[in-house]
C-alpha cells in the first residue's frame, strides 16, 4: 500500500446498504470502506451473499428498493456521488465509470445490433455524429479483439459467442476512456481458455487508458493474476484488506486463511488433505452480536460473541477486522 | 485384473439440426459426442474435462440413457445397456445414479427432505414404507445432514446442504456407479471441500465408481484416477490425473492447463498466461482434420486434412495427436 500516496480516484467511506424485507433488515453492505488509485487494480473476493455485487451497485447507485443505501459516501475525485442528483450521476455511469456484468446476454439488448448498442453509448455521453459513433466503435471493436467489425457491426447479440458478447460489453464500457472500471465476475461465464483472454484483454486495456479497476470474483486465481490489492468480504463487511502478496501468503483474519486452505490447487495430490470451512455463511438478516464469522471460526474467543471486531489497520499497513490478529 | 464395470465403445450421438438435406444426402447433424471410448474399473474415478460444447455432460446423459446414442456401445458389468428395455432397463438404471450441478433439479420441493429420500426406494418398490423411511434416514446421516432436517423442506435448506441431499438420494439404491455433473460448480469455496470431501469419502465407505465432470480442471485432478480431456465431441488425451497435469502431450490439454488462474500471485500474474488464439468452433460445424488445429500453435499442413486417432504416447497414457504419430 506504499504507492497509496497521491489523491485516489474513488474513495468509499462507510457504505451501508440495506435490503428491508418482510422478515427483518438484510445488511447487505455494512461499512464498506476502501480507496481506489489510479492505474490499480482492486479485487473484491467473498462468497455468495458477501455483499461485493451489493457493494458494486451502490458505488453506481444502481440499487433497487427494497434495497436502500442508508449511509456511507462514495467520492468520485472528491464528489460525493450519493449527493449528486440522479442526472448528472447518468452522465458518470457508463461514461466516466465504467461497468462490465456477469452475464453478457442479459446486459446486451438482444433486440438491438451490437455495434448500434456501442455507439449509443458515444452518442449519448460524448455528443458525436452517427458516423462518427459507427468509426469509432468498429475501433472499439477491433481494440477488443473483434475483427472484422464493419461487418459485425450489424450483427444481433444472439449472433456472437459468450466470449465474444463480453467483448462487446467490455468495448462499451470503455468506449468514453473510463477513469474507473467496475467489472463484476467479468468471466464467470466463460470457459477458462476463453476467460484467460478476457482477462488478459481488460488488463491491457486498464494499462492502456491508465484507468482504475474493481474487479469483483469469487474466483481467488483471477483474483492473484488481476489484483493490486485485495478487499475480502464477509457478510456484508470488509475482513481483511492488504496488498495482493500479503493476503495470498501472509493472510491474518481466519476467514481470509480459511478460504485459502479450502482451495482445491492444481498441484495438489489425490492424498492431500482437503481442509474445508464448516459450517454456512450466516443468515443476514438480523445477525447476532458479535464477530459475523464466529460461527465457523476455529479460533474464536468469549469476545468475539459480543464485540463486533472493527476494521483496524496494523503495522504493516494491512487492514483487519479480527480481535485476535489484532492482538498478536 | 477383474472386468471393467463400464465399457464405452465408439459412442456418438447426433442430434439433428435445422437445415435441409441436400439431393437425398444427409440431414444436417451436430455429432456432440463423436466416438468415445473408455472403461471403468470397479471403485475408480474417471474425470471428464473440457469447456462449452465438447460433449461431456452428454456422455454422461447417454451412459444413463436419458438420451439414446446413435452409435456405439456401453457394456454396465458386461451387460449391454443398449439393449435391454422395459424392466430390465429400470433394473440396470438403479446402478446408475447422476448428480447435478443444481441439486433441486433433482429433488421434489413440494416433498419434505425424508420423503424425497425414500422416493426411488418407493419407485423401485424397496422394502415397506417403515422401512423406506428407516433407511432415508441412515442415509441422511451418512451424507452429514441432521436427523431434524428429515421434515424440513428442499428449500429451506442451504446451498451446500442441498447438495448434501441430493448425493443421498443418489446413493439411496446403492448404485455401483455415480456420475457426477459439476456438482460443486455452483458452491461457494468454503464449501467445495465440504462436499468434495463427502464424496471421497463415500467412495471409500462404499465401493462406488464415479464419473467425475467439470469444467474446472483442479477439482477433476483432485477427486480423479484418470482424466479423460474432450474437444468438441472427441476424447484428445486420456491419462492417469498426476500425469496429465505433469506431462500433458495434446496441445488442447496443455493449454487448458496453462489457462487456468493459479492462486498465488507469486507463481503466475496476468501477463503470463500463454493465450490460446481464436474462439470455440460450433460443435454443428467442427473444423476439418483435427478439430483442436484451428487454435493450436503447433499446427502442421496434415493437421488440417487428416484426423488424429487417439494413440498411446506412454504407458497407459493416449493422444489423439500427429506431433506424437
Amino acid at each position: 500500500m506504499d504507492r497509496a500516496a497521491g489523491a485516489p480516484l474513488l474513495r468509499v467511506e462507510d457504505l451501508r446498504t440495506y435490503f428491508e424485507l418482510g422478515a427483518g433488515t438484510l445488511r447487505a453492505v455494512d461499512g464498506v470502506s476502501f480507496a481506489l488509485h489510479p492505474g490499480r487494480v482492486l479485487g473484491i473476493v467473498g462468497e455468495s451473499g458477501s455483499g461485493k455485487s451489493a457493494t458494486a451497485l451502490s458505488i453506481m447507485r444502481l440499487i433497487d428498493p427494497p434495497g436502500r443505501i442508508v449511509g456511507g459516501r462514495v467520492l468520485y475525485r472528491e464528489q460525493d456521488l450519493m449527493r449528486l442528483p440522479e442526472r448528472e450521476m447518468e452522465a458518470l455511469r457508463g461514461n466516466r465509470i465504467g461497468m462490465v456484468f456477469q452475464n453478457p446476454m442479459t446486459s446486451l439488448d438482444p433486440s438491438f445490433r451490437i455495434g448500434q448498442q456501442i455507439a449509443e453509448t458515444l452518442v449519448t455521453h460524448e455528443r458525436l455524429s452517427a458516423a462518427e459513433a459507427r468509426r469509432r466503435t468498429i475501433e472499439l471493436l477491433r481494440l477488443v479483439g473483434i475483427p472484422d467489425g464493419e461487418r459485425r457491426y450489424d450483427d444481433y447479440p444472439h449472433q456472437f459467442s459468450g466470449g465474444m458478447r463480453q467483448r462487446v460489453l467490455i468495448a462499451a464500457a470503455i468506449a468514453c476512456k473510463p477513469d474507473v472500471l467496475i467489472a463484476d465476475e467479468p468471466t464467470t461465464a466463460l470457459d477458462v481458455t476463453i476467460q484467460a483472454q478476457i482477462l488478459r484483454l481488460l488488463a491491457d486495456l486498464q494499462r492502456r487508458l491508465g484507468s482504475a479497476m474493481v474487479l469483483i470474483t469469487h474466483d481467488l486465481g483471477v483474483i492473484a493474476a488481476m489484483a493490486d490489492e485485495v478487499l475480502v468480504m464477509y457478510a456484508g463487511r470488509v475482513v481483511e484488506l492488504a496488498d495482493v502478496d500479503t493476503i495470498f501468503h501472509a493472510p491474518k483474519h481466519p476467514y481470509t486463511r480459511g478460504l485459502l486452505q479450502s482451495l482445491v490447487r492444481l498441484e495438489d495430490g489425490r492424498d492431500s488433505v482437503l481442509q474445508p470451512i464448516a459450517g454456512a455463511p450466516p443468515n443476514l438478516i438480523d445477525l447476532p452480536p458479535g464477530c459475523p464469522f464466529r460461527p465457523r471460526c476455529i479460533h474464536a474467543v468469549e469476545r468475539c460473541a459480543t464485540e463486533l471486531p472493527p476494521l483496524r489497520k496494523l503495522v504493516d499497513g494491512r487492514q483487519v477486522a479480527c480481535h485476535l490478529a489484532v492482538a498478536s | 485384473m477383474t472386468a471393467p464395470l463400464l465399457q464405452v465403445a465408439d459412442l456418438t450421438k447426433a442430434f439433428p439440426v435445422k437445415g435441409r438435406a441436400f439431393f437425398g444426402g444427409h440431414a444436417p447433424t451436430l455429432k456432440a459426442v463423436d466416438g468415445i471410448s473408455f472403461d471403468l474399473v470397479h471403485g475408480e474415478t474417471l474425470g471428464l474435462v473440457g469447456e462449452s460444447g465438447c460433449g461431456k455432460s452428454t456422455t454422461a446423459r447417454l451412459i444413463l440413457r436419458l438420451v439414446e446414442p446413435t452409435g456405439g456401445s456401453i457394456r454396465l458389468d458386461g451387460r449391454d445397456l443398449l439393449g435391454v428395455a422395459g424392466e430390465e432397463l429400470r433394473a440396470l438404471r438403479r446402478e446408475m445414479q447422476i448428480v447435478f450441478q443444481d441439486p433441486l433439479s433433482s429433488l421434489n420441493p413440494r416433498m419434505s427432505v425424508g420423503t424425497n429420500l425414500a422416493e426411488p426406494l418407493r419407485f423401485h418398490r424397496v422394502g415397506t414404507r417403515g422401512e423406506r423411511r428407516d433407511e432415508a434416514r441412515r442415509m441422511l446421516e451418512v451424507v452429514g445432514l441432521q436427523p431434524h432436517d428429515f421434515d424440513r423442506f428442499p428449500h429451506e435448506l442451504s446451498g451446500g446442504q442441498c447438495q448434501r441431499l441430493a448425493i443421498a438420494r443418489a446413493l439411496v439404491l446403492k448404485p455401483k456407479l455415480v456420475i457426477f455433473d459439476e456438482p460443486v460448480s455452483a458452491l461457494d469455496v468454503s464449501i467445495r471441500a465440504q462436499i468434495l470431501t463427502l464424496l471421497l469419502d463415500l467412495q471409500q465407505r462404499f465401493g462406488l465408481t464415479y464419473i467425475f465432470i467439470s469444467h474446472d480442471l483442479s477439482v477433476v485432478k483432485r477427486v480423479s484416477d484418470r482424466i479423460a480431456v474432450m474437444y468438441l465431441g472427441r476424447v484428445v488425451e486420456i491419462a492417469g490425473s498426476a500425469r496429465l497435469h505433469a506431462e500433458p502431450r495434446h496441445p488442447y490439454t496443455r493449454s487448458l492447463l496453462q489457462a487456468i488462474p493459479l492462486p498465488d500471485p507469486r507463481l503466475k500474474r496476468i501477463g503470463d498466461f500463454a493465450l490460446l488464439e481464436g474462439d470455440l468452433p460450433s460443435p454443428a460445424n467442427p473444423p476439418s482434420g483435427c478439430r483442436f488445429h484451428t487454435r493450436c500453435a503447433r499446427r502442421m499442413p496434415r493437421c488440417s486434412a487428416e484426423e488424429p486417432a487417439l494413440r498411446e504416447v506412454a504407458p497407459a497414457h493416449l493422444a489423439s495427436c500427429f506431433l506424437y504419430q
